[in-house]
Parts: structure tokens; sequence; C-alpha cells
């Protein structure tokens, strides 16, 4: 059994701090991803969770040992790189069964680890060859292999899909998820990617500027966004945001240009005369007569389409309220011309408000 | 002044002569021979740039040619001819004679000993010196100090190496610095373990590392064949490694004169190392650059990966970076090799092959230019030339290698 403790985990680089203070359980058996934009700590803090960096401050624990002295070897750990990290001068073969031939392992059970991994990731007709005679997929399938053959208590995984083409991504996607269905182990994963992070995760964690903004399930994290952050972060496109204003009542929001709508019913009343922002989903805004089934709560808005980009089953829509730009969803598209004027309704119920000063989510 | 003017008139001459070259050449090429107008403007075009490369590797062709090809087929020919004689042909009467001299036999004796040794200290020393500068903080200073050698001509190394092993007599301060360490030994325990039982060890090692190649290189014959050229290695290796092995006896055997300052170049199978330590010093920093830029080359990650796999540093320096590094490491030690097999200068400056310290090049030069006897000189210039080619060609493969 291994789970991944942080307590007030710290990362400097002389007096830069990149890490400040992070706390988080990673279960046994979970899938945990961390998301963030570049330079947002996630990468550090895996390599510190590897050993591979120091820990300037806290504590990490694997299972209930304090690892924070502890080399990465005597961990128990594995860990997939983005650029493979294959060694180029060994076969298939060798580089699945390196780590084990550096702990003396006997021959015999080396090839059956070997065989082992192969099989679970098809590697088998590959076996014999150097990283340089295999695909960007093949490779990341090897990498992962050698993860594998040492049954480690965690798995690791630093943006290992960033440098596949979107169509291969997708497949070594599911190829991720199936691999921690087969070996059942706790995967913290790395990426920037949040369709990754949707799609993988059982619990998400959104990193910003060396801090946890908000960790969750994946529709949480959706549904419920702690902040403005993550609320344009997860989910594609981005949420819209509107700045506005909470009248005195509490009960009907102005937005920047005029436009009047009501507040979602169960904030009503709640905050009045407040500057606030405005937030909902393309899902959540569309075209009168291409909506999905509307909810009790619901107010029009009229917008002019400055673009359009057909997806096939839905339009995005691109227009403008109030000088900030809005995407909306058309489902059972028709052509719409740059131009046109549409009335659009907007799910109220799934809106979201925010604090204009905090940015925190108001509920 | 005049030299000065003279020079620079040349370079003028010289560098503008070129460009006049390349100029009018082309210039004839396009207006005069193959003109880009009329009926046939296309076909002159494409046959214009067929002949242009010609015209711009013409000058380079002719110097080589001048400069390397004759001159080898010449000492080709001197080799087997005799000038007495009238530059009558001989066949391999120069070859034969130089075959009966034990001083030839020496210098092949002693190159060889070069050949292993001093490639082999240089990369390994260089290796060493580019992994622990990377480092450390003043490591870009320590290599700057390593590399500085490089710097200074063979011939004013040998100088100061030749100030480091001076001998002064017995009643006179010693300025030489190895004669001042040596005379801090007197006989005891300390002079024994220092003294014999060290250089015995260094070169029974040695003996064993050849007689293990060599054992390695005998059994790849039963299992893959090639046993023409794989014997001659054998028996090459055996003859290296039984070098040693009598180099060990003497180390061991010597008598020595505590307290009595050592003419340190006089002293038959310890002066061939110390002349090779020159060498060494020099080298070391041409394979540490080389060998420092390969090190930063191999991706961190893999270092990284093999760390988390559970390898020790030692580990990751030998079974991930030196296998990545290793068609460097092949292309630095053919470099060294090529330069070892040419010594000439070390030795003429230090002990001009004296007290058993003759190589090669020294030998052919004494032979061609003091004994002045063209045919066997040649012979051993030709020798010399057979044994330089085939690394040559191995050198220039793997460093093709390298650069794809």
């Amino acid at each position: 059994m291994a789970n991944v403790k942080l307590k007030n985990v710290v990362k400097n680089y002389g007096s830069l701090e990149v890490v400040h203070g992070i706390n988080l359980d990673v279960d046994h058996n979970e899938f945990v991803v961390f998301v963030g934009p570049s330079g947002c700590g996630k990468s550090t803090t895996l390599r510190m969770i590897a050993g591979l960096e120091k820990i300037s401050g806290g504590e990490i624990s694997i299972g209930d040992r304090v690892v924070n002295e502890l080399p990465p070897r005597a961990r128990n750990i594995s860990m997939v790189f983005q650029n493979y990290a294959l060694y180029p001068h060994m076969t298939v073969r060798e580089n699945l069964g390196f780590t084990l031939r550096i702990a003396k392992k006997p021959q015999s059970e080396i090839d059956q680890a070997v065989a082992e991994a192969s099989a679970i990731l098809s590697l088998d007709p590959y076996l014999d060859r150097r990283p340089g005679e295999l695909s960007g997929g093949q490779r990341q399938r090897v990498a992962m292999g050698r993860a594998i053959v040492r049954h480690p208590d965690i798995f690791l995984f630093d943006e290992p899909l960033s440098n596949l083409d979107a169509k291969l991504r997708a497949q070594m996607r599911v190829e991720i998820k199936k691999l921690h269905q087969k070996v059942q182990t706790t995967i913290i994963y790395v990426t920037h990617d949040q369709v990754e992070a949707m799609t993988l995760a059982d619990r998400i964690v959104i990193m910003r500027d060396g801090y946890i903004e908000q960790q969750g399930t994946p529709l949480e994290v959706f549904e419920k966004p702690v902040n403005t952050f993550v609320a344009t972060f997860i989910g594609s496109p981005p949420m819209n945001l509107l700045h506005g204003r909470a009248d005195n009542s509490g009960k009907n929001i102005t937005l920047d240009d005029g436009v009047n709508v009501a507040m979602p019913s169960r904030l009503a009343g709640k905050y009045a005369d407040k500057d606030i922002i405005f937030g909902f989903r393309a899902d959540n805004i569309m075209p009168v007569g291409h909506t999905l089934p509307q909810g009790d709560e619901s107010v029009e808005i009229d917008m002019t389409v400055t673009l359009t980009e057909p997806l096939g089953a839905e339009t995005l829509l691109f227009g403008e309220i109030g000088g900030t730009q809005v995407q909306a969803k058309m489902l059972n598209p028709r052509i719409v011309k740059p131009g046109e004027k549409l009335t659009f309704q907007i799910d109220l119920e799934k809106c979201h408000v925010f604090d204009a000063q905090s940015e925190m989510v108001l509920d | 002044m005049e030299a000065a003017y003279k020079g620079i008139l040349t370079i003028f001459l010289g560098v503008g002569g070129c460009l006049l070259y390349y100029y009018l050449s082309n210039q004839f090429l396009d207006k005069v021979l193959y003109p880009a107008k009329g009926e046939k403007a296309g076909q002159n075009i494409n046959r214009a740039n067929m002949i242009r490369p010609w015209l711009f590797i013409l000058p380079a062709m002719l110097a080589l040619g001048l400069y390397l090809a004759y001159p080898v087929v010449a000492t080709l020919w001197y080799s087997l001819t005799d000038r007495n004689q009238g530059g009558a042909f001989i066949g391999l009467a120069n070859y034969q004679q130089m075959m009966n001299e034990p001083k030839f036999w020496e210098a092949m004796r002693n190159n060889m000993l070069w050949l292993i040794i001093v490639p082999a200290a240089s990369t390994a020393f260089g290796l060493l010196a580019a992994q622990l500068t990377d480092r450390i903080k003043w490591g870009s200073v320590a290599k700057s100090l390593i590399f500085m050698p490089m710097a200074i001509s063979f011939v004013g190394a040998a100088v100061i190496f030749k100030l480091i092993y001076d001998t002064r007599p017995v009643d006179q301060a010693q300025i030489g610095v190895l004669n001042a360490v040596w005379l801090q030994f007197e006989g005891g325990i300390g002079s024994w373990l220092i003294l014999r039982l060290l250089p015995a060890l260094l070169m029974l090692c040695g003996a064993a590392i050849s007689i293990y190649a060599a054992y390695g290189v005998f059994s790849a014959i039963r299992e893959k064949g090639g046993a023409v050229l794989r014997s001659i290695a054998v028996i090459f290796l055996a003859f290296i490694g039984y070098s040693f092995l009598s180099l060990a006896a003497g180390a061991f055997t010597a008598v020595h004169e505590y307290g009595v300052p050592q003419n340190w170049l006089t002293i038959p199978g310890w002066n061939s190392f110390l002349l090779m330590v020159v060498l060494i010093w020099i080298q070391t920093g041409f394979a540490m650059v080389i060998l420092s830029a390969a090190l930063r080359g191999i991706p961190e990650e893999t270092v990284e990966a093999s760390i988390v796999d559970g390898a020790n540093p030692f580990q990751v320096f030998f079974k991930i970076k030196i296998p990545q590094i290793s068609g460097t490491i092949v292309v630095v030690w053919t470099t060294i090799t090529l330069v070892v097999l040419k010594v000439f200068d070390v030795v003429f400056a230090m002990t001009n092959g004296q007290w058993e310290t003759q190589v090669l090049a020294n030998y052919m030069f004494d032979k061609l230019f003091r004994a002045n006897d063209w045919g066997v000189g040649s012979a051993s210039a030709m020798v010399i030339m057979l044994l330089v080619s085939p690394i040559l060609i191995w050198n220039v493969y793997n460093a093709r290698k390298e650069m794809k």
C-alpha cells in the first residue's frame, strides 16, 4: 500500500520560492493529475516526490515513511519522462531490464518481468530493437514498460504525451488509463493539458504560481470552480467571464455595457451592491432554437456573431458583450454568417458568480 | 625590415592571386567557354555548372598532389632503391637491412608501448577531468589550466620537462623537481613500497590487461572465426603483455642508489615512461575538451531516469554516460593514437633516442638526415605510414559516424 503525503512542501532556488507550502494526500491506487500553466511548480513538485529535486521545507512521505532524505532508488518509484529518456545504447529488452539488472536480480526473474511488461504493452515485436528505430508512440510505451517492470509503489508521469501528435496522444491516453486499471498502482501525473487531466484523473490538482488552487474530481472542478483561474483553465472553450455589478436588491446584475441579467435564484439577495464577475460556459449560452432542454431559469440576450467555428455536431459562435469576447455553442447548427444578430439563451442555473476583487466564487 | 615587407607583399600577392584565379577562371568559364546566351544557353549553363566545382578544388588538389601524393610515391621508390648504386632498384633489401637492426626493433617496441599507454592515459585522465570539472564551481578554471599545455609546442613541453627531470652533480643543489623528491627516499619501507611495489604492480596490471585482451580475442577466434586478423592481434597483444612483464621484473629487481641524484632520462625502462608523461600532459587537455562537450550532449533525462531506476553514481557514469559517448571516445583515442605514432619532437628534444628511448619517427630522422641512409630511412617512413593508415581510416570513419 502506498499513499503519498505532502505536508507543507516548499521549494526554493536561492531566494526564489517556486513552491509555497503544498499540502496533499494521495490515496493508494489513486490517479492524481497535477495540471497548470508552465511555471506553476507542478513538475518541480513531481520531481521532489521522485527525489530528483531536494525539498527545501516540509515533509514528503510515501507509505508511512518520510522520504525527504532518501535517494530516488530507495523510494520505490518509477518515472516516465516527457522525452521518453530511453537509454539509446540499449535494446528495448535491455532498457526494460536495466533497473532489475543493476539491482542484481537473477536473470530468470528479469526475463520474466520483461516478458510480463512487454505483454501488457504489446512490445514483443520490438524487444530487440534500439530506441532509435522506434516511433514516438512505441518509445512512449517502452518508457512506460520500463516503469512497470520494477512493480513500484508509485508511478510518476512528467508530461509523457506532450511530444506526441494529437491522434497518438488520444490513443496513448487510453493506454495509460488501461495500464492503471491493469497494474493497480498509485499514479501521479503532470500535464499542462486540461483535456488529459479531465480524462485521466480520479482527482485533479490545479496549480498556479506554486500554490494549489483547487483539487477535486474532474466533474467537481468543472462544475464548481473556486475561482476565475480554475474556471477558465478547466473546460474547453474557457468559461466566459463578464464584469458587472449586483444591484441594491441583489437580484439583478448589470453587466458592463448596461445589459441586465437576473442573479441566479440560489444567490438572489445574498450579495447586494457588489462588483462581481459573471461566468458561464459556452455550453450554457445557445441561440434560441438551438439549445439543450432549458432549466427553469434562463435569460435571453441579443448578440452579434463575429466569427464561427463549425465543428460538425455543433458550431462555436463568437460574439461580444460589453466589449468582452464571448463564446457560445449552437446545437443542430445551421449556417450563420458573421454579422448576423441572434438571440441567445443563458442557462442561469449553470452560471457562476465571482467576487470581482478576490476573483473567488460566491455561493 | 626588408623581410617584413617581403612577408606582407607575399601575403598580398598570395591572397590577391587566389582571388584573381577564382574570379578570372569563373569569368572565362561563363563568358568565353560556355556563355549563357545564344542557342545553346541552357546546355551551356549546365555544362559550366558541371565544370565549376573542379575549378574550385583544382588548386587544393594540385597542392595536395605536389606536397602529399608525390612525396609518398617518391619515398616508396627511395625505399626500394640504393642511392650509392646510382638509384638502382634493389627490391626489399633496405627493409631487410632495417629488420636486422636491433635499434629498429627497439623503436618498434617503444612505439607500441607509446601507442598503448599515451592514448589510454590521456583519454582516461581527460574523461576523469571532464566529468569532475563539470561538477564543481571552479571547473572552468581547472579546465583552462588542464587545457593550457595544448598551446605549448612539443619541443617547448620537452624543455619544461627536461627541467623537471634535471640532474646536477651530487655536491650541488638539485633544481629538478623529480630529483628533489627522489632525495627524500632513504631506502626504508616507504621507499620499497613506492619505488618497487607500486611500479611493479602497475606494470603487472598493464600485463594482465593486455593478456586478458589477448585471451578475449583468442576466444573470439573460436567463436566467430576471422583467424588471420585476430591472430595478428593476439600476437601483438601478447607481445605487449610480455613487454609489461619484463618491465615489472625490472622495476622489482632494480638496484636503487638512495641519496644520489639520478639521471632520470638515462635509466632504460623508466625513461620512456618519463617521455610519455610529456605527451600525456599535453593530450589530456585535448581529450578533456572533446569529452566534456560530449558529456554535456548526453540528455539529462536519461541520467535522471537511470537514477530513478536505482543506479548509483558509478553505474550512471559507466553504464549510461560512457556508452552514450563511446563514439567520441573512439575518435579521441584514435586521434591521439595518430599523434603518438608520429611522435618525434619530444624524443628528439629530450633524449634523441638514446638510452633505449628510440621511436620510429626519430629512427627515421636519424637514418635519413644523420646517417644519410635514404634507403633505410625511407623504408622506416613507409613502416610508419603503414601503421598510421588503418588507424587514420578508422578515425575518419568514426568521426563521420559521430557527425551524423
